[in-house]
């Protein structure tokens, strides 16, 4: 059993720190994918906008979302009581897991106690955070993602690169020749609803033959013990209205009060996601089916600690809808593998520095700041805010990269000094005029690789304003 | 120290300060209910979602179904005004074959064509998931103008499970091409009944 300071993700394990920016630098290598990718997900927030401009009360909701939030989370400890009290009283079994390990484990023993070597997974972030489907292989289970883009990237022994949209950092030509080599699709198949058509007679066997189902959950509620599924595909519905057993992991964040309160979540969370008004299965689960068992797994791993801190304990108002991701000029031009984080985009830069700060020192970095994905979040998490807060964090934890702290210690000491300032700008303007471009672009370092610089103005704003400001006052 | 005890300890332990729980209902009550026409927007809800939407009386069902599915040969029907022509097996595993399921809501929702069906009126939860076609009666009377006004009329308690179904299953995980007919069913009607 590991302490929780040295706790670690799975996919952390053996590997050195998170390098965004050299990883962003290989995706956009590929100009071509790298426009597409942006456009693709350009689309999907255009389609957000669209939805959200329909509702009158969208701000409305929005502040009563943050507010049932924030409440839920300042009486946590009780809203939990009540689920366990509720879903226990419904007939399910409601386990309790401190970390990644307990979950697998947990999940483990389920599936042995059953005899179950068959497993069908719906859509969980939470069972990717602990690494479950690698560790149930590895005692002979077998696991089967049954959300076509989770089960492309699946079959690509790739993780998903978006939290909504796991494969969206692929053509539909890989996908076709992933399905060609293990589903045995013709060479060549590109078209998506053919794709999909084999896709889902393949995925129909394993349904019927699954000993067992695991879903995630979208919201638990506390006044009635019911766990609620979201699925556009309706894979999760599928498998568990079939499987003997079912096992639903929940990360104990996901807790909210009462049904009136999922009226207000549900229209927020399609309508950010893709734009739909509401995905196509919305189900309320309280007991198993007769003969059924409904097991219920309450994941910490890390929870408690955001919680916990003052600057950050925000983030955990998030319910996953992905607006922040698609709208993240950052993430549209790097690609979500790039983040190394089982949630990629503004929130996983938010989320996974709490969970191991120096593996994951670069993320909060992986921002211009801009604030668009504050502005689309709809319960109102300030990502913005908490990205700048996490970057003083790295600094003052030393994590910061000897580039980026000589840039800043430089510009400190050029901007605290307006003599130096000003001394600067002007060797400044006449350089950019004099020199070559191919030089001067040298000298802006990174910056000016993708870039061009800016026009070189005649002199400096103060100098200009200087002049101007004594002319006004004349008349 | 169990584990639930262990976390429930540092839940409390990191608690962030009080606030409020807000009054959802009475805030619901302020937002503006364009109360005209409820079926019509539920009716272009409904398409958005791709569901093909008929109104029809409950005496002309006998010969509207057929008419909507002419090669559906597998018919099961938790409605008691359409009759199938497969029986309820007790093992859900075997309505895979469904060509035709046919249900009732007990409500609709307006503003985004959802209909509410609870564990008790479909007898196996599967086959709203199995069946190739699934058609789904909605009286008129039942429809409510949002979620609010959905989650204020139904019991979401009184069954073990039940499911708001909007349009047929769908995915766009391919290059956000937009496919029909995903794990579920490949087409969805709405029946309304006036």
């Amino acid at each position: 059993m590991t302490t929780p300071a040295t706790r670690r993700l799975p996919v952390v394990e053996g590997a050195g720190p998170i390098d965004h920016a050299a990883a962003a630098a290989l995706f956009i290598a590929d100009e071509d994918r790298a426009d597409w990718h942006d456009r693709a997900l350009w689309y999907v927030r255009a389609k957000r906008d669209v939805a959200a401009a329909a509702v009158p009360e969208w701000e409305a909701l929005r502040d009563l979302a943050s507010a049932i939030k924030e409440h839920t989370l300042s009486r946590l400890d009780d809203y939990l009581i009540q689920f366990e009290a509720h879903a226990t009283a419904n007939g399910a079994r409601v386990h309790w897991a401190r970390d990644a390990e307990e979950h697998n484990q947990i999940v483990l023993d389920i599936l042995v106690g059953r005899g179950a070597r068959r497993l069908v997974k719906s859509k969980s972030m939470l069972t990717e955070e602990c690494g479950l489907n690698p560790y149930l292989e590895s005692h002979g289970i077998e696991v089967v993602d049954t959300d076509l883009g989770e089960r492309i990237v699946q079959l690509r022994h790739e993780p998903p690169s978006h939290i909504v949209m796991p494969a969206i950092h692929l053509k539909k030509e890989e996908v076709g020749d992933t399905f060609h080599e293990h589903l045995g699709t013709a060479a060549g198949l590109s078209d998506p609803v053919e794709l999909t058509a084999a896709a889902r007679a393949h995925l129909r066997d394993r349904f019927l033959a699954a000993d067992a189902a695991l879903s995630g959950v979208n919201f638990a509620v506390a006044e009635s013990g019911a766990i609620v599924v979201c699925t556009n595909e309706g894979n999760a519905d599928l498998g568990t209205a079939l499987a003997p057993v079912h096992v639903a992991s929940l990360g104990i964040e996901k807790v909210i009060p009462r049904h009136d309160d999922l009226a207000v979540f549900l229209r927020l969370l399609a309508r950010s996601a893709t734009g739909q008004t509401l995905t196509v299965y919305t189900s309320h689960m309280l007991a198993p089916r007769e003969g059924q068992e409904l097991h219920i797994v309450l994941v910490d791993n890390g929870r408690t600690v955001q919680l916990a801190r003052k600057e950050f304990w925000r983030s955990l108002k998030c319910i996953r809808c992905g607006a922040c991701i698609n709208t993240c000029p950052v993430y549209r031009r790097s690609g979500g593998h790039s983040y190394g984080s089982t949630v990629p985009g503004p929130i996983g830069s938010v989320l996974t520095p709490g969970i191991d700060l120096e593996r994951y020192a670069a993320l909060p970095f992986a921002s211009t700041l801009c604030g668009s994905c504050t502005a689309v979040c709809p319960v109102k998490v300030d990502l913005d805010g908490q990205l700048y807060a996490w970057r003083q964090h790295v600094t003052a934890a030393g994590y910061l990269s000897a580039s980026k702290v000589a840039v800043i210690k430089t510009s400190a000491q050029v901007l605290g000094r307006p003599w130096l300032f000003r001394a600067l700008g002007a060797v400044g303007r006449s350089a950019l005029r004099i020199l070559p471009a191919r030089l001067t672009r040298m000298g802006a370092g990174v910056w000016a690789r993708s870039r061009d610089l800016p026009h070189v103005p005649p002199r400096s704003f103060h100098a200009w304003y200087r002049a101007n400001r004594v002319r006004t006052r004349q008349p | 120290m169990t584990a639930r005890d262990e976390i429930l300890g540092k839940v409390r332990e990191g608690l962030p300060p009080f606030t409020p729980l807000p009054d959802v209902r009475a805030a619901a009550h302020s937002f503006a209910n364009p109360a005209v026409n409820q079926a019509g927007r539920f009716i272009e809800a409904a398409r958005a979602s791709g569901a093909r939407v008929t109104e029809s009386t409950r005496d002309d069902l006998a010969s509207l179904i057929p008419e909507l599915y002419p090669d559906a040969r597998a018919v099961l029907s938790s409605s008691p005004s359409v009759a199938g022509t497969m029986v309820f097996s007790e093992d859900p595993h075997a309505l895979g074959d469904t060509d035709l399921f046919v249900c009732e809501a007990t409500l609709g929702v307006a503003e985004n064509g959802a209909v509410w069906i609870p564990a008790s009126r479909v007898r196996h939860r599967a086959a709203l998931f199995l069946a190739a076609n699934v058609a789904i009666l909605v009286e008129r009377y039942v429809l409510v103008h949002d979620l609010h006004a959905a989650y204020a009329a139904i019991d979401v308690a009184v069954d073990g499970f039940g499911v708001f179904v909007a349009g047929p299953s769908k995915t766009a995980d391919i290059e956000q091409a937009l496919v029909i007919g995903a794990h579920g069913p490949k087409s969805l009607s709405i029946i309304l009944l006036t």
